[in-house]
Order: C-alpha cells, then structure tokens, then sequence
C-alpha cells in the first residue's frame, strides 16, 4: 500500500537555515545540510529546501547547499524559490536535487513547465500553488506571495496537470504562518480535481492538522515546517501518531 | 571491480551517482560514462532512466553503438546489469509511452500505463510503497518482505514470463517492481532515494 508522505521544509536563506531545528547536538544550527541529515535520519519521507535567498548575487549558493545534501541525504529531495528558467532546473538537478517545485515561472510562462516537464520528465516538476482565498473560490499568487496573478487556483492547477507538472504544492496564504491547520476546503477540492498527487502546505500547528490534510484535504503527502523546527515534535512523532489514526505511512 | 553507469543523457543521475559512489567508498571503481570501450570491459553496469520510455530509448540510440555494446554486455557475454526505472522498463520488447516504441527485447513482454481504475488512483505513482518479495533474489539479500521503497512512474513493465518478477507492489493492481533474469536485474523503484534498505540493494548488486 502506498504510504502517506511527510516533507519536512527548511527555508534556506544565503545558504542558511532561517528556522531551524534547536537541537544541542548540532554543530552548527544554521547548516542546511546538517538539518535535512538529521530529518532524514529521523524517517522523513523527503527533504524540502526553499530558497528564500533575496539578492542576486547570492543565488548560487544553493547549488552548493544542494550538492552537499544530497551526498548525505538518500531520499528525495525537492527544492524551489526563484526557478526561472529551463536552465535553473538542469543545474539543481545536475547538483543532486530529485525534485524542483516552481511558482511564480509557471504562472508567468506555462511553457517552463511544458518544456521541463518534456525534458526531465514530470516526476521531477512540482508546480507550487500559493492560493489565497477570495469570496468562494482562491487566487493564484506569485513573488512570495506578493502579486495577485487574479487566476482561479482550480483551473489552474487543472491547467498544470495538462502541462506536465507530476505534484501539486499547494499553499494557503491564509493559513501560513498561523499554525490554526490546513485549508482543507481548498486542499480537497484542488485534489478532487486533478489526478496527480498533491502536498498540502501552510498552517500545520499541531498533529492533528495533518491527519486532517490527509483525511479531508485529500493530500497525498503533508508539507509542514514550524512544527518541526524548534524540536517542537519529531518526523517520528508525527508518523507515529498519524498510524495511530489509521493513516498509513512509512515507519 | 569496476562499475559503469552509463551516462546517456536520460535525465537527471546525479543522485544514483552519489548513491554508488557512497556505498562503493573505495573498494569498488565507480565510472559514469557511454564510451563503449569502458563498458565493453567493466564488470557490472548500471542502466538508469527517468523521463518517457521513448525519450530514454531515443537517447539509447543516439550514441552510436550504445545498443549493441549493451547487446553483447548483457545478452552475449551475460554480465551484470541493473536496470533502475525506466532502465529496467527498457527490457521490454516494446513500450506504449508517448508512442509505440521498440524496446531492448531483453526481457519478453510490453511497458503500459497503470489501469487508475478511472481517477481512483492518483498517477504518477509517487512515494514509499511496500514490497512484495515473491522469490529470492541476489539483490534482495538481507532486504525483508515488504520492506519499504521510494516509487515515482505512471507506467508499469508486465513481463510475459511471469517467473522473471521478484517482487511487486500494490497499487491498483500487484504491479512488477524487481525482476531478475540470469544476470539480469532491475528494479522499478528508486534504490538510490529509498533510504538505507535501498543502499542495501545497492551494495548487494555490487558485491554480486
């Protein structure tokens, strides 16, 4: 049987963890490389990097934080934040990455999805949803969350499906950050409508909320990153609980 | 011993690279390339594949005498080859992604899509499944029935010969995820991304 999965995520800014895991033992808190070995270890089922790196000139630097990781790291690894192009993918890819998810590129130009999907194959492109709600449907954002692209997050995520994405990240911007759990109402319809996974992403505070992202919003696996970070719960313990719930998942 | 994974720009291998060059440490030569010459004489290969069926034999063909050096490795001088993913769909005789297209007939039997029983299950197949171990395996040794291993495909090898199959796992249906004929092995899952069991298998294949 196929299990659910859990992704822990670290967001990655010049080569630095910005929240991390506080444990003792570690070296050096900040090293992303460090933190996604010890959520490996810990029975993560993927390792998610986001890249939240703001300038230029320092863009580079992931490529070495993902070479690093996944000579360490024997389980997928995704990364997205800032994929522009074609070219961005190959050289993540190149660098150890299994997995690229890519926002603001495919809302801007589907045809980076199109062509990547083709080149690379769709197990590799995760297209990431930020929807924010507006009235009874959401709204696709781009930029981190900043530009109303005004598009229909359904229709939309029905549209990468066609263009090759193999998952769907799907964040509500309502809930991010807010720790009060998943938007199910969204997570659920956006999965009824596509035939390719989805990852629920934004609002995990405790446990429950992804037995809920799995039980009601339908997803295929749970992104969650604050309730991991301060040794707020272990992988283990989450996976634990989630089999005590009935959910399957690999332990 | 040397080991060659060949390099015949079918997608991203960085992370089967890492994984043999972690479990070889020095013991074991791990090169990655398509020269023909290397792999006519190097002890084992491994054939990945990520991406459609028809782009991975597609870029086969594109080196010239890849196919047949692959030929005379595996069929005529019978050495060891481990097939992962789409590598291991290529030993069909023919495969349906994309387009009809001829595989390397190494193994009787066609590569189609997974029945999703009309949306049921959701495709690609993404994540950790079980496996079912249904005979003895060279690679599977010290791996225990329904160990868990990491999947990514839509697409499903359905030999003809069913006593080619070592395991399969459920989804929709009992679908093939090892076979082993002769010296021949291959696995549909990713031993590369399956943590440390799939290490194992790696380790297994080159201390076969």
């Amino acid at each position: 049987m196929l299990k659910n999965r859990i992704i822990p995520c670290l967001d990655v800014k010049n080569g630095r963890v910005v929240k991390g895991i506080n444990f003792v033992d570690l070296k050096d808190a900040g090293d992303p490389v460090e933190q996604a070995k010890i959520y490996s270890d810990g029975g993560a089922d993927e390792i998610c990097f986001l890249d939240i790196t703001a300038s230029n000139e320092n863009r580079d630097i992931i490529y070495d934080v993902v070479e690093k990781t996944s000579k360490k790291c024997f389980v997928p690894l995704t990364v997205g934040g800032g994929i522009r192009s074609v070219e961005d993918i190959n050289k993540l890819l190149n660098c150890g990455a299994d997995k690229v998810s890519i926002n603001t590129a495919a809302v801007e130009n589907s045809k980076v999805v199109l062509d990547s999907s083709k080149k690379f194959g769709s197990q590799c492109i995760v297209v990431a949803i930020d929807a924010k709600k507006n009235g009874d449907s959401w709204e696709v954002f781009t930029h981190g969350g900043r530009n109303n692209s005004g598009i229909d997050a359904l229709q939309y995520a029905k549209q990468m499906e066609k263009n090759g994405a193999g998952e769907l990240l799907v964040t509500s911007m309502d809930r991010d950050g807010t720790q009060v759990g998943y938007d199910i109402d969204l997570m659920s319809k956006i999965s009824s409508k596509v035939n390719i996974p989805i990852i629920a992403s934004g609002g995990v505070g405790n446990l429950d909320h992804l037995v809920d992202g799995i039980k009601m919003g339908k997803a295929s696996a749970v992104l969650a990153a604050s309730i991991f970070h301060y040794g707020k719960h272990t992988v283990k313990e989450a996976k634990e609980y989630l089999d005590s719930k009935g959910i399957p998942v690999r332990i | 011993m040397n080991v060659i994974i060949v390099d015949y720009n079918s997608g991203n291998i960085s992370s089967v690279i890492n994984s043999f060059k972690k479990v070889a440490k020095d013991k074991v030569n791990i090169t990655v390339t398509a020269d023909l010459n290397k792999i006519k004489s190097t002890d084992k290969v491994v054939l990945p594949g990520q991406g459609s069926f028809k782009s991975c034999i597609d870029a086969l063909n594109k080196i010239n005498g890849l196919t047949d050096t692959l030929n005379e490795f595996a069929i005529t001088n019978k050495k060891p080859l481990l097939g992962i993913c789409v590598g291991l769909q290529m030993f069909a005789d023919i495969g349906y992604e994309e387009t009809e297209t001829k595989g390397l007939g190494w193994i009787a039997g066609k590569v189609s899509k997974i029945n999703n029983q009309n949306g049921k299950y959701k495709l690609p197949h993404i994540g950790w499944n079980q496996i079912d171990i249904v005979k003895d395996s060279k690679i599977f040794k010290d791996i225990k029935n329904n160990s868990h291993m990491y999947f990514v495909h839509s697409y499903e090898f359905i030999p003809e010969d069913k006593n080619v199959i070592s395991a399969t796992t459920d989804y929709s249906s009992n679908i093939v995820c090892s076979v082993e004929k002769e010296n021949i092995f291959g696995t549909q899952f990713h031993p590369e991304k399956s943590d440390k069991l799939g290490l194992k298998i790696i380790d297994n294949f080159i201390s076969l």
